[in-house]
């Protein structure tokens, strides 16, 4: 019975120890660290234009407008909304539900996904008519894991250029500059996948677009 | 391909090299980090009260388990109080009662299955003060309880160790270092690492979007090192910031499988201990080999399946050249997160970067399989353990077929090891299965269901062999944050971990008390290669015999369905 107290004395002590060392010490210590050597980053990669934060590179936006190059499908609609979003509906619910991430999570075998699917392949060949069926790549119409995904493959950014380009006025070598400006090749050659970050072409079509004016 | 090889190819060296230096801190060895650390380790011992004396196995396991209980009791009121302490910028509520409680086991058993989302549940000060102190001393905890094993195999006595210090020259000496040096990595990536709140930006189309910041480098970093899994952010390591870049999804793969493997190179070391030095013991390397082949068997089905795609959406006739992408991340792809499927459910971590409920049938049934094995490495210390119980299991039905005396490092295995060891290999299987059942038999076990067809089952089954197994990822789909599925994955968690503690812990008292045998011309050898094939086939059979009539109602049911 001794032993048990001068056991559950030390077991609680070292509850408390290790609350101080890596509850509160550890995470405060790589904190300072971070925001030493890395404060860009630590801070969460903002962008700004004009000084004005319009997001972060890491992270997609929602883009609807035809002159902006379109991510990927997000169940959360990469946390963008409106004002109009935040008001309640007569059962008191909102469009926009508050900050989370996530995917639909879609079985392959589900119907849902399929019905998804093929709405979307629809919508994207009216806005894209010179846009043949079988060059859509899959990436562009799935849904990405964390619903933020800032990524699209260069062949998804490639089948947009046309678009882009009448609804914009910018010419196709300009898009295709600035696409070529985002594209990230796999690390080291091999690492990863060929890819485009689309919110930094879009801030990039941006700036442009507000140059010509 | 290539890279996956590659990344495999860094791990080699990487593992022999943390497994020395496991070795040395389990056995009290100079390491080059003693001249700071011997002053901390001895501060916590005064201010605690701990005394450098040799327990024995049962008091092992009481301090263990006390010392958890302290943990989870602390831990719950936090959570229930969180709205009120410090460190809440983002204005969170109170966690509801059997959510705390799943959380606060799911937490302290290592298994980290999250039925929150941290964005929207947790406050900072909990994220930290509950969340990652919780990863380091369940891993913690585990490890330790693995090394106590070890220790008693080879050893010729029971009463040796004490759970306190090993606890405590794990976290100072392996857990913290490491973790401190990879979340800087993490946030040189893109991880944020910041205590100010969550922003909301004006998009170029001014419209508004919320952007979840937070301390989540230093989570990110012990949640892989220490083989937790759970995630900052809802979506875990699929989030950009949680997972930036391809090199951070290198870097958190190998850190997840450093320790595991480095286990069992520690282990080996301790049996060739007696002998000479050595780079990788023998024993041990069968031991690791037999765990890669089973590694490698999942990574390849995986890779293969992903890669392949779904053919329903080949049937919409557009281009799946990437593969199936629908849950995946453009910058990893098909070959970064086929790898992440496999090792964080090998491995038993349980952080995930491309979502498991969405992947290809026979692309989920493997990382659902790796979980039902649970020897695949393993979650740090306890996969170990796990293995160790299949190791002497196979001895002893390779022992029987050849008629010879079972005997394992000197050892006679003999009846009562034997009825516990059946045991703890039944009780995983149990608890999937019968939880299982229960879960579909119930309404409110159905209720859960999101996905039609054979794929609900798959999530079922999923949820209980992650939380039985102490992984942690989860077919996400599953609508699990009612009381049915807090308190049934809690008790599963519960059970899987600590049942199975116990048990391993009794098998290796029994074993260190036990004379030793040198060995003879009769003694079957356990680290050559026909054991390591014996123990592989071992451990598949007794897997399949287990679960393949489920598995054929969940994944290959539904693989069948979409090609037909």
């Amino acid at each position: 019975m001794h032993k048990f107290i001068e056991n559950s004395k030390q077991a609680l002590m070292i509850t408390f120890t290790m609350f101080v060392l890596c509850g509160l010490f550890y995470p405060f210590a790589v904190t300072g660290i971070a925001q030493g050597l890395f404060y860009h980053q630590a801070n969460g990669s903002l962008v700004e234009i004009d000084s004005k934060v319009v997001g972060s590179e890491k992270l997609g936006q929602a883009f609807t407008s035809p002159e902006y190059f379109w991510g990927r499908v997000s169940s959360i609609n990469y946390n963008v909304y409106t004002e109009e979003d935040t008001i309640p509906n007569e059962n008191g619910e909102t469009a926009y539900s508050g900050i989370s991430s996530g995917t639909f999570n879609y079985a392959p075998s589900n119907p849902e996904l399929k019905k998804r699917m093929e709405l979307d392949i629809t919508a994207f060949l009216q806005a894209n008519s010179t846009v043949k069926r079988e060059d859509i790549p899959a990436d562009l119409l799935t849904a990405s894991g964390s619903g933020l995904d800032p990524h699209i493959s260069v062949k998804a950014a490639e089948i947009q250029i046309e678009r882009i380009a009448r609804a914009s006025g910018l010419s196709l070598e300009e898009i295709g500059e600035i696409v070529k400006a985002n594209t990230e090749s796999r690390d080291l050659g091999v690492f990863g996948e060929d890819k485009v970050n689309f919110l930094k072409a879009n801030v990039d079509l941006y700036k442009k677009m507000t140059q010509n004016d | 391909m290539w890279q996956i090889a590659i990344v495999l190819i860094i791990y080699l060296p990487l593992v022999i090299l943390a497994g020395h230096y496991l070795f040395r801190v389990t056995m009290q060895q100079k390491t080059w980090l003693d001249p700071v650390l011997d002053k901390v380790d001895g501060a916590i011992y005064k201010i605690c009260g701990i005394k450098q004396v040799d327990m024995t196995g049962k008091q092992y396991v009481l301090t263990l388990i006390l010392s958890n209980a302290f943990m989870v009791f602390i831990g719950y009121i936090l959570l229930r109080i969180q709205s009120v302490l410090l460190l809440n910028p983002n204005d969170i509520d109170n966690m509801e009662a059997t959510l705390s409680f799943n959380t606060i086991i799911s937490f302290m058993t290592n298994t980290n299955l999250q039925h929150y989302s941290g964005e929207s549940g947790l406050s900072y000060l909990s994220q930290m003060l509950v969340i990652i102190f919780m990863m380091f001393t369940s891993a913690a905890t585990g490890y330790a309880a693995c090394m106590a094993f070890c220790r008693r195999l080879v050893a010729k006595t029971d009463t040796l160790g004490n759970f306190f210090i090993d606890f405590v020259r794990v976290i100072t000496r392996v857990l913290m270092p490491i973790s401190m040096l990879v979340a800087i990595i993490l946030v040189s990536q893109g991880s944020p690492q910041t205590l100010s709140s969550n922003k909301t930006v004006e998009t170029i189309e001014g419209k508004f979007q919320d952007i979840a910041l937070g301390p989540v480098a230093s989570l990110e970093s012990i949640k892989h090192v220490g083989t937790n899994g759970g995630g900052f952010n809802g979506a875990n390591s699929t989030t950009p910031f949680e997972n930036p870049t391809v090199i951070s999804n290198i870097i958190e793969m190998l850190s997840m499988m450093l320790l595991p493997g480095a286990c069992v190179v520690a282990f080996s070391l301790m049996v060739a201990y007696r002998k000479r030095k050595t780079i990788f013991g023998k024993q041990g390397l069968s031991i690791f080999v037999a765990m890669s082949m089973l590694f490698l068997m999942g990574l390849v089905t995986v890779y293969v399946a992903e890669r392949t795609g779904n053919p329903i959406i080949s049937e919409l006739g557009i281009s799946q050249e990437l593969g199936s992408m629908e849950g995946k991340e453009m910058r990893f792809g098909i070959a970064q997160s086929a790898l992440f499927t496999t090792v964080t459910t090998a491995f038993t971590t349980g952080s995930v970067n491309n979502m498991h409920d969405t992947l290809t049938p026979i692309g989920g049934l493997v990382p659902m399989f790796n979980m039902m094995l649970n020897v695949v490495f393993g979650g740090k210390g306890v996969g170990l353990m796990n293995m160790m119980m299949y190791v002497i299991l196979t001895i002893f039905i390779a022992c029987l077929m050849i008629g010879r005396t079972p005997q394992f490092l000197g050892k006679k295995i003999e009846e009562k090891e034997m009825k516990l060891i059946a045991l703890c290999i039944l009780i995983h299987p149990a608890i999937i299965l019968l939880f299982s059942a229960l879960a579909v038999a119930t309404t409110t076990g159905v209720a859960g269901i999101t996905n039609p067809g054979a794929h609900g089952l798959s999530q079922v089954l999923y949820e209980f062999a992650s939380a039985s197994a102490n992984n942690g990822s989860g077919f996400e789909g599953l609508a699990d944050n009612t009381t049915f599925w807090n308190v049934t994955t809690g008790l599963a968690m519960f059970f899987g971990r600590y049942l199975t503690i116990i048990i391993q812990l009794a098998i290796a008292s029994l074993l260190a008390k036990k004379m030793w045998h040198g060995d003879s011309v009769g003694t079957l050898k356990t680290d050559n290669t026909t054991f390591t094939i014996l123990l592989v086939a071992i451990v598949l059979m007794i897997g399949a015999l287990t679960f393949l009539p489920a598995l054929a109602l969940g994944p290959i049911t539904e693989h069948l369905q979409i090609y037909s």
